[in-house]
């Protein structure tokens, strides 16, 4: 049905014929002809943001909670620089996000017009792809192809950027199906991986005495099924799983064979089987440097398999001694299906003795720490929290930093999708907008960001888009009056200096909470906890919870700057916390 | 050296770089279409990669395609990652290591103004004859000579001329192509 319209009532129909039912916005002079058609319009819902970094941080937690496209919708200029960083940390999380862009009308492009910048420029590093569309008949195409390469292949974010003249321009709309192919023939995303390949690894498998399975954010990108596999998988060879912090929920923490998250802040028993392991089946994850610690030294005696959807991720950091690339649930499958026709047996007695060791690892309660009756520990409030809402459908959202790192160690999850983190590029100010936008594509479900004083500052606006929309997410905010990882750093690597790692003149969070027209509640007494907890959640609103925790808490186990797996820092150790790194260290990031 | 100490680009790496940079031609198949170049460039600066020499042309017109020659001294590892990060751009068909793949032709064109008169105006006509170099502008005090060849080809002539008057030097940079009958 090819149709008369203009670029502005295109950009409308192309969003419906991809699904898309949200989207996170702000207006501006250069997008007001979408406006207008949106205006125009009931099958499209818009979300009115505070700012432009918010709308993106929103669009990503609706697309890792439901496997589909974000969409963000900004002005030109400082709309689109708005925008920035929360491309850039789609771009490093490999979250599928289309965002449009207006720009100034093609003949001021160049002249330095009013709100003009150069935003397919600025965004050329940030985003999967980007487009300028200077003809309002090439849009339809551009459009549809936006969100396919957004949601194929390694995932990431799409820019498209729209002057106005061409938002006003009439022309010929084309659906999905009637554009022909892509512009773009050379745009082959993996899909299955290469089965001789998958089988040599189940061989490879199949002979291991002390596998690990390390699994990434590739599973949960892949969609629900290939944590299915991946739980099959686990279960038919009885191989111990860990996982990198996108990862989490791809396998469930209840399961016994979990080991938690590895990493820098991951459980002793994960780096230390990642240390001594024979075979490593890294499944969708890429090898970054939180995770290898230093890398001269990382995992000495293992062969590796790599399974990776983007081939640029295989060999990057470390050497791999079997590539496979592919859809991490598709690979999955098939080498189930393959381990399948060689036997019906898990390894259960060939690594044994392997269990056994993992389980003298895991008996250092690596996560432990010594819990107060006078001061909130920040671990014991996480805990609580996920006592008290156990059984609940629970997203979480988190921001960056210590209570980032003390969530993904303490709240574990049993499913995917439900955990939603800014990883690679650590953005402070993610998590509330993030809870916005996973509680717009879940009304009815219990949505809780995990937050830091500090970071929570960054995007405390949202929390008005909160309230307007009536979403009734709860803010969890970890107050130790510090940037309690800065600090924890500063103690580590600079003699203890605090060089402006703490929070002077904190706004009351209880009263800011009631100025934007949500609840506000304090609570510092660990006997009081459980039931501020429960206050939190029985109310049917938004919520800032100011938790009082004790201030100068270190987030442990820990792997220092310049050290292998096989160092960390155990919770046993922490008085000596200053002398752990030595001069060449201190230099890294 | 053990495998496993193969050094890399982490934060975390301590130990100074081992591999030995070599010199590679890149052939690039694109999608001739506005902001390409500039996505090349980008990732060799944003990646940290080096560019020797740039050529980038349309080649099929009817079809949208150009072809980027590029000259990067890196690392064995670095190159295989300079591969694999271009062909993950979008409008990307395919890259071809030329170096390592063997038998390829390399050519580049230099235009090269020499001024002078008396001995040395006739020894550089004479040089520009062995090289096989056309003169392509002249007046009484100079000439404009075009040569064609190999680089290294090139580097002498221009070292020749530099005694005899040289005045500048235009190069085009790296054109390369496979030998045999395989295209790209």
């Amino acid at each position: 049905m090819a149709e008369q319209m203009t670029g502005a009532e295109m950009v409308i129909q192309a969003l419906v014929d991809n699904g898309v039912e949200h989207i996170f916005g702000y207006p501006g002079g250069a997008a007001l002809p979408i406006y207008d058609a949106m205006f125009q319009q009931d099958k499209v819902q818009h979300i009115l943001v505070r700012h432009e970094q918010g709308a993106t941080h929103m669009a990503e937690g609706y697309a890792r909670s439901t496997g589909k496209v974000g969409v963000v919708l900004v002005t030109s200029g400082p709309g689109a620089t708005n925008a920035v960083t929360g491309l850039t940390d789609a771009l490093m999380d490999s979250i599928p996000l289309v965002c449009i862009t207006a720009q100034v009308p093609t003949t001021l492009i160049g002249s330095d017009a009013f709100q003009e910048c150069d935003t397919v420029g600025i965004t050329r590093s940030c985003t999967k792809h980007n487009y300028l569309v200077k003809n309002v008949n090439d849009l339809p195409r551009v459009m549809h192809e936006a969100f396919h390469i957004a949601n194929s292949g390694r995932p990431g974010p799409v820019l498209v950027d729209i002057p106005k003249d061409v938002q006003f321009a009439l022309g010929t709309y084309l659906g999905i199906d009637e554009i022909g192919p892509s512009r773009h023939k050379s745009y082959h995303p993996a899909t299955a991986g290469d089965s001789k390949a998958i089988e040599l690894a189940v061989d490879m498998m199949l002979k291991a005495e002390r596998p690990i399975f390390y699994t990434g954010g590739g599973i949960i990108n892949s969609g629900p099924e290939a944590s299915e596999k991946l739980r099959e998988l686990a279960e038919l060879t009885g191989f111990p799983v860990t996982s990198t912090l996108m990862g989490l929920g791809a396998f469930p923490g209840s399961n016994p064979q979990w080991m938690g998250m590895l990493g820098m802040h991951g459980t002793y028993e994960a780096n230390m089987a990642m240390h001594d392991c024979d075979l490593m089946i890294n499944i969708g994850a890429r090898f970054d440097d939180r995770i290898t610690g230093r890398i001269d030294a990382f995992s000495p005696g293992s062969t590796r398999i790599h399974v990776d959807i983007d081939p640029s991720s295989i060999g990057k950091n470390v050497r791999t001694d079997l590539a496979i690339v592919g859809d991490s649930g598709l690979v999955m499958e098939e080498m189930v299906r393959i381990w399948r026709t060689k036997t019906n047996q898990p390894r259960t007695e060939a690594i044994a003795p392997w269990w056994e060791q993992i389980e003298g690892w895991r008996s250092k309660h690596s996560l432990g720490f010594k819990n107060s009756t006078t001061t909130i520990k920040p671990q014991h409030a996480i805990q609580r929290l996920y006592q008290a809402t156990k059984g609940r459908d629970v997203y979480i959202t988190t921001e960056v930093g210590q209570h980032q790192m003390w969530a993904a160690q303490h709240f574990p999850f049993e499913m995917p999708n439900r955990w939603m983190t800014s990883g690679g590029l650590g953005t402070m100010g993610y998590g509330l907008p993030a809870a916005v936008g996973v509680q717009v594509a879940h009304p009815d479900a219990l949505v809780i960001d995990i937050a830091g004083e500090a970071s929570v500052q960054m995007t405390m606006q949202e929390l008005s888009t909160a309230v307007q929309y009536r979403l009734p997410i709860k803010v969890f905010i970890l107050n130790n009056e510090r940037m309690g990882m800065v600090r924890q750093w500063q103690d580590l690597l600079h003699g203890g200096r605090y060089a402006h790692s703490y929070s002077e003149s904190l706004p009351d969070f209880v009263k800011l909470a009631e100025a934007y027209g949500g609840k506000g509640i304090r609570c510092s007494d660990p006997a009081l906890l459980d039931a501020a907890i429960q206050e939190m959640l029985d109310y049917d609103g938004p919520v800032l919870f100011d938790c009082l925790v004790e201030k100068h808490e270190n987030c442990l186990p820990m792997i220092p700057s310049g050290k292998p797996h096989n160092e960390m820092i155990l919770p046993d150790f922490e008085d000596d916390i200053g002398a752990v790194i030595d001069e060449k260290g201190r230099q890294l990031v | 050296m053990n495998a496993h100490l193969q050094p890399s680009g982490s934060a975390y790496f301590l130990a100074a770089e081992t591999q030995v940079p070599e010199r590679h031609t890149l052939s690039v198949l694109v999608d001739n279409e506005p902001g390409i170049l500039a996505r090349i460039v980008g990732l060799f600066a944003a990646r940290g990669y080096n560019i020797d020499s740039l050529t980038v042309s349309e080649t099929e017109h009817e079809k949208g395609l150009s072809r980027i020659t590029v000259v990067t001294v890196a690392t064995p590892k670095v190159l295989t990652q300079i591969k694999l990060q271009l062909e993950r751009l979008i409008p990307v068909h395919r890259v071809h290591d030329l170096t390592s793949e063997g038998k390829s032709l390399e050519r580049e064109l230099a235009l090269i103004k020499v001024g002078g008169s008396g001995e040395p105006r006739a020894e550089a006509l004479r040089l520009a004859d062995a090289f096989r170099a056309q003169i392509v502008d002249a007046t009484t005090e100079s000439f404009v000579f075009e040569v064609t060849g190999k680089p290294s080809k090139i580097d002498s002539f221009i070292a020749l001329m530099v005694p005899l008057g040289l005045i500048e030097v235009v190069r085009t940079g790296l054109a390369a192509i496979s030998r045999g009958p395989e295209g790209m």
